[in-house]
């Protein structure tokens, strides 16, 4: 038994196994909304309306959990994503095509560029110190844009939350009900809205923000 | 509908994004193995229904999804504070 207990000791710490879930751009990646066909819709819908709606796709999503009291687990996030943890609640930032959005006391989501899912997780697990999770959700859900200058007029009809510029400034992120299901909403600009769904409720919300943008016109962007 | 203050999100929001999930404050009892039928009966299935100052721990289940407790009246519907899970109530009826 003492053997054994010896020799566990001088292995190094087991990690969590990564995968790469998308390792090149040559394999096909679908995404939720993929049966929706958006690239053929842009080119062929109409080209000027109230509403624009652009999906940024197979983005690499990771959810991250740690103490926010932890300096040296902070500061490994900073040395991955070039980025600090934003810690006030409801608050994000962006650098690049990076962004983190604080979703709870606790919990972190983490965007970045598809390709880099695996690279991104992989320096976190050499990085972080101490008790942490880190998982990666690319499959389970996408990242639609609205924009124009009645996307804000389409989203009140859709959440609950006050969208007026001075309750709800750029940069603001709020986990909320949308619809019938729950989204993340963060303001990108003025009339910018950035909206975070579930893959299960996909179809739905495209459905949804179908039939609500109709009376303002639906431009779909590639 | 209830507006909420979420002490996590420091925001109000809309009842739709929680879920009450009952009496707060129920201590569990440290060894479960040991106590009574009764002890354990009460921990399990008996709650307060008061007329009145109510504590109660609700979920902020479409936003941070996050635990807190909440003082309320039953009567009046009236939300006195809410609070963090492990803070005590500053709003206690009278007894």
């Amino acid at each position: 038994m003492s053997d054994n207990t010896t020799a566990q000791e001088t292995v190094t710490p087991i990690k969590a196994a990564v995968m790469d879930q998308l390792p090149s751009a040559a394999i096909q990646g679908q995404s939720p909304l993929h049966h929706a066909d958006l690239d053929s819709l842009a080119q062929q819908g109409p080209k000027t309306g109230g509403v624009h709606l652009r999906e940024h796709k197979l983005l690499c999503h990771l959810t991250l959990r740690c103490n926010q009291g932890d300096e040296a687990q902070k500061a490994a996030v900073e040395r991955v994503l070039g980025l600090a943890l934003p810690l006030s609640p409801l608050t994000s930032v962006e650098k690049g095509d990076y962004s983190i959005r604080w979703l709870s006391p606790d919990e972190w989501l983490i965007l970045a560029p598809g390709l880099e899912a695996f690279d991104i997780e992989t320096k976190f697990r050499t990085e972080m110190p101490g008790h942490y999770s880190l998982v990666n959700s690319s499959g389970g859900s996408t990242v639609l844009e609205l924009s124009g200058e009645n996307a804000i007029d389409v989203l009140k009809r859709s959440v609950s939350v006050d969208l007026h510029a001075s309750v709800f400034p750029i940069g603001k992120v709020v986990s909320t009900t949308f619809a019938k299901s729950t989204a993340i909403l963060r303001r990108k600009g003025d009339h910018t809205f950035e909206l975070i769904i579930r893959r299960s409720f996909a179809d739905y919300i495209w459905l949804w923000l179908q039939d609500t943008s109709r009376e303002f016109g639906l431009v779909i962007d590639a | 509908m209830y507006h909420i203050y979420c002490p996590h999100c420091a925001e109000y929001r809309e009842e739709e994004e929680f879920h009450a999930a009952g009496q707060a404050h129920l201590p569990r009892p440290l060894d479960p193995d040991s106590c009574t039928d009764e002890e354990w009966g009460t921990y399990l299935f008996f709650r307060k229904n008061p007329r009145g100052i109510h504590h109660e721990l609700w979920v902020h289940a479409a936003g941070c999804r996050k635990f807190f407790n909440m003082t309320r009246d039953t009567q009046t519907y009236e939300i006195k504070e809410v609070y963090k899970i492990g803070e005590k109530p500053s709003i206690v009826a009278e007894s």
